[in-house]
């Protein structure tokens, strides 16, 4: 285990001496406009995958992404516009301040959780802590913060946080129609998720169009973080990942971490990993196959409205697509072979794809090629095709995914 | 005797009755959800746009119901290609993609060559068919030697389609100069000829007729021939037909490439057609249209063919809705409410089912409580 983390801590040290030794020597600046434009794609592309990987896990094919996305999307850029359209006041100071006090809530009770994982206990410290300290503790911390976001006029980040919020809960909700069919109903998981999928985008366009007018809403903030106070102060890495960044790309990582500790650290988590490779036998056990897999279903839901969110916010406009994101997330997925440290891998990999899309014309052995940038779009599905065809016999697939789970069988 | 054969032509309504009732209830259920979502937005308009929607093409006379039949014939081979998936067990959810190829491959040889005019049209769409069925085979073999799901191949497949048809019309068959993203029509040597002299004023062609023979021959393929009972014993039981000595993986692969090879000719009719270009480069919806009339169509190719025609009706009835405040896509909406309602069919016909006993056990608990008080008063 040591030696294993001291050989990734030299591979990275390594890489990161050799690009500090690039950046003296040739400035990077190519390279950091590329890694700053994957902040973009990565985040949406990591998130989503992971709501997948989550209901994918339980057993549940949703192939429904695309259309929780744009639906998350779509009453998220509603809310954002509705927020900007109202002058600044001492209302808007006061629910930053209730949304700090509850973010902060989050991250003390997180904080006591990772924790308790950490030293390993069973009984979890965090229930035994009062309600009332924590609150307290969340109240200290959110004073602060708020007058920090008012100093740094970075309102519009929250007002960001809150529509990733609206855009999760949409989500949910939407997903709950996919996971009501899928799971209690026992019906067919395609149909009910390509039903949901054609719904959305129709839906969005309608519902724009007799209510907006038109179907193109924009955003007049610019969440772009320029620099992050001292961090952007450090080498390279300050320029790849503190410059010119979203602040979607460390949410990401938060739920990237979250919801990796959710599946492999928590007992819930363990028994939606059972529920996707062998219901019968969990159910044996005393696991509610069919709660389990809602749940997981309706998070899938919150993740992929999220990422919905995300897509939109460094377009700054949306026009009720998200351009083929959900199913490229679904390509992430199963590159990534249904695990966390996988798919972190393969939304990088297909990230990058992503940027030289937009960038390849900046790079010289590529623009002599002479490809269009529609070539490098296609590049990630075909390397997931190939991915499935050479390692189909060692893909970790969720043994019983797809399967309809019907108690009285067997 | 005539008693007799009244009887069992009733019992033959009765069954066919049946069998159609899920497809009937899931229309019923996404018009009143349509209804429902156009009395939201705007009560006043929302019952003439019904009307309108359901009556469709007919709504234009002969013109209308031409371009309804123009409109038709794509969708229903998209969705006989997603039936004739079905009955060998398989979801073709990649029949965009493989009428993105058909269509692309068509509209080359039909910008590119020139050929005598009735050879031209032949081999446009004979080479349509052939890259549909490449790209239907592709999903087929994965799943038969891999045992890769076929939905999520047929996904990757359909946006490798997007992107290999968009660089090659922008590249090759665009206008040219200040339209570079419009591709050029196809010659008129290579354009289905026009039914003009049947529905005068339409734009409609022979593609309509094509699309009914192919229904047919896969009528007759799936009902009346070995290679039809091997695929449908296939998609049955897979372990049992391998038992029974058939050659399951093989059945795959032809299933597939039959699936893809229709959905190429449905792209092939799209596009075979005088004057039109293509200006957007979106996954073709079409496709998912085709989803949808198997469903309707409960995977049979008859089935598939009146589903195709109720679609395009509505399609065409989307259109005229915009004389009023609504916009087409709640055509999509209606769609996606009837594809959900037909994947929960089951539980809605228990539910009626359910309800029907309660509501009997009502009236007979009233009809009792009746009698008992006219009882008490007599």
């Amino acid at each position: 285990m040591k030696k294993r983390l001291m050989l990734w801590g030299g591979i990275f040290l390594g890489i990161y001496v050799l690009l500090l030794i690039l950046h003296y020597t040739t400035g990077l600046s190519l390279f950091y406009q590329m890694v700053q434009s994957m902040t973009t794609s990565f985040p949406i592309l990591l998130i989503v995958a992971l709501g997948g990987l989550i209901s994918e896990r339980s057993g549940v094919t949703n192939i429904a992404l695309e259309g929780i996305m744009i639906m998350g999307a779509f009453l998220g850029i509603w809310f954002i516009t509705g927020l900007e359209a109202y002058p600044y006041s001492g209302l808007t100071l006061f629910v930053i301040f209730l949304v700090t006090t509850l973010f902060m809530l989050a991250v003390v009770l997180t904080g006591l959780f990772i924790f308790d994982i950490i030293r390993e206990k069973k009984k979890l410290a965090s229930i035994k802590v009062k309600f009332l300290y924590k609150m307290i503790a969340a109240l200290v911390l959110a004073i602060p913060l708020t007058l920090i976001i008012r100093n740094i006029e970075a309102e519009k980040h929250f007002i960001f946080i809150m529509a990733v919020m609206v855009g999760g809960g949409v989500g949910a909700l939407y997903a709950m129609i996919h996971a009501y069919a899928a799971v209690y109903l026992k019906s067919n998981q395609i149909i009910s998720a390509t039903a949901l999928n054609i719904f959305a985008p129709a839906f969005s366009i309608f519902t724009s169009r007799i209510v907006n007018g038109s179907s193109n809403y924009y955003i007049s903030n610019n969440m772009q973080i320029r620099e992050v106070p001292v961090l952007s102060k450090i080498p390279v890495i300050g320029q790849m990942f503190f410059t010119n960044t979203y602040l979607t790309l460390y949410l990401a990582v938060l739920i990237f971490i979250i919801v990796t500790i959710f599946l492999y650290k928590t007992k819930f988590g363990l028994r939606l990993r059972a529920c996707g490779e062998n219901p019968h036998a969990a159910d044996s056990l005393g696991v509610n196959i069919y709660r389990t897999r809602f749940i997981a279903v309706t998070l899938s839901g919150v993740l992929a409205g999220m990422g919905g969110i995300l897509y939109v916010l460094p377009s700054k406009a949306y026009s009720t697509t998200v351009a083929g994101f959900g199913f490229l997330s679904l390509a992430v997925l199963i590159f990534g072979n249904w695990k966390p440290k996988g798919i972190i891998l393969a939304a990088l990999f297909f990230g990058f794809m992503r940027t030289l899309a937009l960038y390849y014309r900046e790079v010289e052995f590529l623009e002599n090629l002479n490809l269009r940038s529609d070539i490098y779009n296609a590049i990630p599905f075909i390397a997931t095709l190939v991915v499935l065809a050479i390692f189909s016999k060692k893909s970790s697939v969720p043994k019983a995914l797809g399967q309809i789970y019907d108690q009285g069988k067997r | 005797m005539e008693v007799n054969q009244t009887s069992v032509f009733k019992k033959q309504v009765k069954n066919f009755y049946e069998i159609i009732k899920p497809s009937l209830i899931s229309i019923g259920i996404g018009l009143l959800i349509g209804l429902i979502i156009m009395i939201i937005f705007d009560p006043i308009d929302a019952f003439p746009a019904l009307f309108t929607l359901i009556l469709g093409g007919f709504r234009g006379g002969v013109v209308g119901v031409g371009d309804m039949l123009e409109m038709a014939a794509p969708i229903m081979l998209a969705g006989l290609s997603v039936a004739f998936a079905f009955k060998t067990g398989l979801f073709n959810i990649g029949a965009s993609g493989q009428m993105m190829m058909g269509t692309l491959a068509s509209i080359y040889v039909g910008i590119m060559f020139s050929f005598p005019p009735f050879l031209h049209v032949t081999i446009a769409l004979i080479v349509g068919v052939i890259a549909g069925a490449i790209w239907g085979f592709v999903p087929g073999i994965l799943k038969a030697t891999r045992n890769v799901n076929e939905v999520v191949t047929s996904i990757m497949m359909n946006y490798i389609a997007l992107y290999i048809f968009t660089t090659v019309v922008i590249d090759f068959l665009s206008q040219g100069a200040g339209s570079n993203s419009t591709s050029r029509p196809v010659q008129n040597s290579a354009a289905l000829p026009r039914l003009s002299w049947l529905f005068p004023g339409s734009t409609v062609n022979i593609g309509i007729f094509i699309a009914i023979g192919v229904i047919i021959i896969a009528h007759i393929i799936i009902h009346k021939t070995t290679l039809g009972f091997s695929l449908k014993a296939s998609g049955f039981s897979f372990d049992g037909s391998k038992y029974a000595g058939m050659n399951t993986k093989a059945n795959i692969i032809t299933a597939m490439t039959i699936s893809g090879l229709i959905a190429g000719l449905g792209g092939s009719i799209l596009y075979l057609v005088q004057t039109k270009t293509i200006a957007h480069f979106h996954i073709f919806t079409e496709g998912f249209d085709g989803i949808s009339v198997a469903l309707l169509g409960l995977g049979e190719p008859i089935g598939a063919l009146f589903a195709g025609l109720f679609l395009a009706n509505i399609r065409m009835g989307g259109y005229f809705m915009q004389l009023y405040v609504y916009t087409p896509e709640l055509v999509d909406m209606i769609v996606a409410v009837i594809i959900y309602s037909i994947a929960i069919s089951m539980a809605i016909q228990m539910f009626i089912k359910h309800n029907r006993e309660k509501i009997k056990a009502f009236i007979e608990k009233r009809k009792e409580a009746k009698s008992k008080k006219v009882g008490e008063d007599a």
